[in-house]
């Protein structure tokens, strides 16, 4: 953490308005909630601002925030400053976060930060031809598949050097590029396929051969939100020895 | 009520009580820095720890309800402990933490010896310190004329932030950034607006904030401390003026839970300044057109030779918005002596008469009456600038529940949100009548207010105003016994008193207006009155402080006491007498206007009857006892009002116009203040002046 200050004067636009797409969908947000407390659409609404100006929170969206919800604009930059989401600075067109705690930095994060620096620059510094940036973030919750990095809204793990520079290269040159693990493995399973539950429960029979413990489809099924439960109702409890009692529960 | 044992000691408090509170009613000192009183309960600076048995952590007192605490498994009251060993290792370890970024520059920081990061250092701070990293450090920020930052010093209890927010009702101040690279700021270091962002200087429980104008002037432990009355505006809060040698250094708040709480402001606290320059320190008598400097002997003989010429017919007098009651009652009886019934104290013209009854002139709900309230009408007055506190104590009640306000007069900002009814008369007629929108709610409510600005009747036609305020107000069911909702907001401290000792025109005599217009009167005398502009040819005398208007149009000078150099009675706008102590002397061969005055009718043969203040006292209080009852209110009677109710007049459909236009330069005093010459410019939107910075 650092101290966090909005872009210098000559970074900021001249001004900043919703487009009439951003305020329909930012009235809506407004609307979700009881009158008198529009501030709590306060981080949706600095989140589409940040997406509308590219990437970054300018001063003058900040202003108009406070001004669509009838905040003191100090109250919006307080929440601005505080969360380390919101770049208060331009970014590039791939704005690379990446992770720099304990399970990383031991799975060789640091050699990621050299690529960084290589290819793009300083930190917290857009690349001359506006592609890139990049900058040092907390822990971003893959450590499974450590190093990693979030590039714009996507998670590229198991990086290497080398495949994190090519991707990097890939992402400039506009090619397609595989999110997700870069090495050989499936989502967070072992590398290179199961370890365990391999063979028939209690036979000990032999182990059939290796085969992904899920398809990609049964996983990746796009849901209508991440708060909408994908997979079919979940399967009761197995039984826990005692007998079973009627429920309490009221009908 | 519930019990609860502090320390062994069991007490029973009500249950909505936090801990901290029933640890204070059982007599047992909690430290603290982010809690207090007045403001909303934060619990982020972890001093108030105590121990409750039960719990397997300590607790932060000042956030934890009374209510919230278990009682024992056999219902025995809960139990707190604040002198354990816990608690004290607890207390030392969040000291260590405050201690981890606070530099050490107590020796250079401004709070040194009232600082309470200081003091409780000396109760739980260990002696040496374990931390081996750099210190925290952050940059200041510029929040306007008023408050320095040293924003090393910031513990960030966000005390300051919880008052211009809450209290003030000018959320300006925020913090950005989190966790220890959280700074306090105002947006883009904007200048702070509100009128009362002197407080946070008193609030900030470090060195963060501190008095720009008082910066490296003194220690506390070398002031001597006076308690006094401001007399900035007519609600005559409760100060305390900080005195060193013969010079004022600062002006802090008294607590007066009736008028001020414990807030003054910016104007009361930073008007210091201007009592030490432009000060008249010897008597002046002009010459050929021009001021020269003369003795006291010289002046009075001036003086007398033109009123020994003089009919008394052709004397007059005007008190000024800073006068004692004591001197404006020696002056009235200096006039009458003369024969003469010319006395004013209503320099603005504001229509009040002291013959219908105190009630029409008096802010009879109370300022603490405020909080009873349930609706108000404001017309004609904008208190967030002729009152600060008391329009702190407006939105205070504002924030305590539903609390609708209307406003008939210029629109302003309150810092509330207002109905606006109307900009003149014509909608106060209406109001009376019954009609519009708010009428309906003024009625419904059980105990509404009506606040009358006294330059609302400062016009031609206000005595119709001031008694159609009192009909819309009698006619929303404001007045009656146990209530009485009519209150007039003054803007000079002087104006009760004055007319409370019947300091208005006699039978025949002339008022303010006429007075000062050209032919009426051969000799004038303004006793501190400054805001009036006097016609040409009359003879004036000037006793005052300042080298202001009243002083450059004047004939005679003869300098006087400032309010902090002479010991007086004001009475604020609800007529609650309170006296001012003397903190230091005038300067030069400047008298307290009394003594001028009793020399003055020796001079004149019209030897007033007392030698010393005592005796002026006696007198005072003989011919007005209740202005003996010094800090309370000797209430006016409710039919008062109904009288001015009933009194018909015409009014002119005009506007209500602002009373003030610069909150900061209201008076003499202020307009010598540099300091309020600066926020005068900074609230009129000059940006240059952060260059300087």
């Amino acid at each position: 953490m650092a101290v966090r200050r909005l872009a210098p004067a000559e970074k900021q636009p001249k001004e900043f308005a919703f487009t009439a797409e951003n305020l329909d969908w930012a009235k809506g947000q407004i609307a979700k909630y009881p009158e008198g407390r529009q501030a709590s659409a306060v981080i949706p609404l600095l989140w589409r601002a940040q997406e509308q100006a590219g990437g970054w929170v300018p001063q003058k969206a900040i202003e108009h925030v406070a001004a669509l919800l009838g905040m003191p604009t100090i109250r919006v930059l307080e929440v601005a400053t505080f969360y380390t989401m919101f770049n208060l600075e331009p970014v590039g067109r791939h704005h690379v976060q990446l992770c720099g705690t304990t399970p990383c930095v031991l799975r060789g994060a640091d050699a990621l930060k050299k690529v960084c620096k290589e290819k793009i620059g300083d930190e917290h510094h857009v690349s001359a031809d506006g592609t890139f940036s990049w900058v040092e973030v907390e822990c971003l919750g893959a450590c499974v598949n450590a190093p990693m990095a979030q590039i714009n809204y996507d998670y590229y793990e198991d990086l290497t050097p080398e495949n994190f520079s090519r991707l990097l290269d890939d992402l400039a040159a506009g090619r397609e590029v595989k999110t997700g693990p870069q090495i050989d493995r499936q989502f967070s399973a072992p590398v290179g396929g199961p370890t365990t539950l391999t063979g028939e429960v209690g036979t000990g029979g032999p182990a059939p051969a290796k085969e992904p413990a899920l398809a990609d489809a049964d996983a990746k099924r796009p849901g209508e939100a991440a708060n909408v439960r994908d997979e079919g109702t979940p399967k009761p409890p197995v039984g826990d020895g005692s007998k079973r009692r009627k429920t309490t529960r009221r009908e | 009520m519930t019990k609860i044992v502090v320390d062994g000691i069991e007490v029973d408090v009500p249950p909505e009580y936090t801990l901290l509170q029933a640890c204070e009613a059982a007599g047992a000192e909690i430290p603290r820095f982010c809690f207090h009183e007045r403001l909303s309960i934060a619990g982020n600076c972890r001093m108030c720890l105590v121990e409750l048995k039960g719990s397997p952590k300590p607790v932060a007192s000042c956030a934890w309800g009374v209510r919230d605490c278990r009682p024992g498994p056999n219902g025995e009251p809960p139990q707190v402990e604040t002198r354990s060993p816990m608690v004290r290792k607890a207390r030392e370890g969040v000291m260590e933490f405050l201690l981890i970024n606070h530099p050490l520059d107590c020796p250079i920081c401004d709070q040194g010896g009232e600082c309470d990061l200081q003091d409780q250092a000396m109760a739980y701070g260990v002696d040496s310190s374990r931390f081996q990293e750099n210190k925290r450090a952050v940059e200041d920020k510029y929040l306007g004329a008023l408050v320095k930052t040293s924003m090393n010093r910031c513990i960030q209890c966000t005390r300051c932030v919880r008052f211009v927010t809450e209290v003030a009702g000018v959320p300006e101040l925020g913090a950005i950034g989190r966790g220890e690279d959280m700074e306090i700021t105002s947006y883009l270091e904007q200048a702070l607006t509100s009128e009362l962002q002197g407080n946070v200087v008193d609030l900030c429980p470090v060195g963060a904030l501190t008095s720009k104008p008082y910066a490296f002037t003194a220690r506390p432990w070398e002031l001597s401390k006076t308690q006094s009355v401001d007399v900035m505006d007519a609600v005559g809060s409760a100060i305390r003026v900080d005195s060193r040698g013969r010079e004022v250094l600062r002006i802090l708040p008294r607590l007066n839970e009736d008028v001020n709480e414990e807030w003054i402001s910016d104007k009361t606290r930073h008007v210091v300044d201007g009592l030490r320059v432009q000060r008249l320190d010897r008597p002046y008598v002009r010459e050929n057109g021009r001021l020269r400097p003369a003795s006291w002997a010289e002046a009075f003989k001036a003086i007398a030779a033109r009123i020994d010429t003089t009919g008394p017919g052709r004397i007059g007098a005007i008190a000024g918005d800073l006068a004692t009651v004591e001197e404006m009652f020696a002056l009235k009886e200096l006039l009458s002596g003369l024969g003469s019934a010319n006395i004013d104290c209503r320099q603005d013209g504001a229509a009040f008469d002291p013959a219908l009854g105190r009630g029409t002139y008096l802010f009879n709900p109370t300022i603490a009456g405020i909080e009873k309230a349930d609706a108000l009408v404001v017309v004609g007055a904008d208190p967030r600038r002729e009152a600060a506190v008391l329009n702190a104590r407006i939105r205070k009640r504002w924030r305590m529940g539903p609390f609708a306000v209307g406003l008939i007069g210029p629109r302003v900002d309150l810092t509330y949100p207002v109905h606006y009814l109307g900009a003149g008369p014509d909608t106060l007629a209406d109001l009376a009548a019954g009609k519009g929108d708010f009428a309906p709610i003024l009625s419904a409510a059980e105990r509404p207010m009506l606040l009358l600005g006294a330059g609302a009747t400062a016009r031609p036609d206000g005595a119709a105003v001031a008694a159609l305020a009192a009909k819309a107000a009698v006619a929303a069911g404001a007045v009656t016994d146990e209530w009485n909702g009519f209150g007039v907001l003054h803007t000079a401290a002087s104006r009760v008193g004055g007319l409370d000792i019947g300091f208005v025109p006699g039978q025949g005599g002339l008022d303010a207006a006429r007075m000062a217009a050209f032919g009426t009167l051969d000799v004038l005398v303004l006793l501190g009155a400054d805001e009036i502009e006097v016609a040409p040819e009359t003879f004036v005398v000037y006793i005052g402080t300042h080298g202001d208007r009243g002083a450059h149009r004047a004939d005679v000078i003869l300098p006087g006491a400032a309010y902090t150099e002479k010991s007086g009675i004001w009475v604020n706008t609800e007529g609650r007498p309170q006296m001012g102590l003397r903190a230091a002397f005038p300067p030069g061969d400047a008298r307290e206007d009394w003594a001028i005055l009793r020399a003055l009718s020796d001079v004149l043969g019209r030897k007033l009857p007392y030698d010393s203040l005592a005796a002026l006292r006696a007198a005072l209080f003989k011919a007005h006892p209740h202005l003996q009852r010094i800090d309370r209110i000797t209430p006016a009677s409710a039919d008062d009002v109904h009288r001015l109710a009933s009194r018909a007049g015409s009014v002119d459909a005009a506007p209500f116009a602002p009373t003030i236009t610069d909150f900061y330069l209201t008076n003499p005093i202020a307009r010598a203040s540099a300091v309020m010459a600066e926020c005068s410019a900074l609230a009129q939107g000059s940006a240059a002046l952060r260059a300087a910075e």
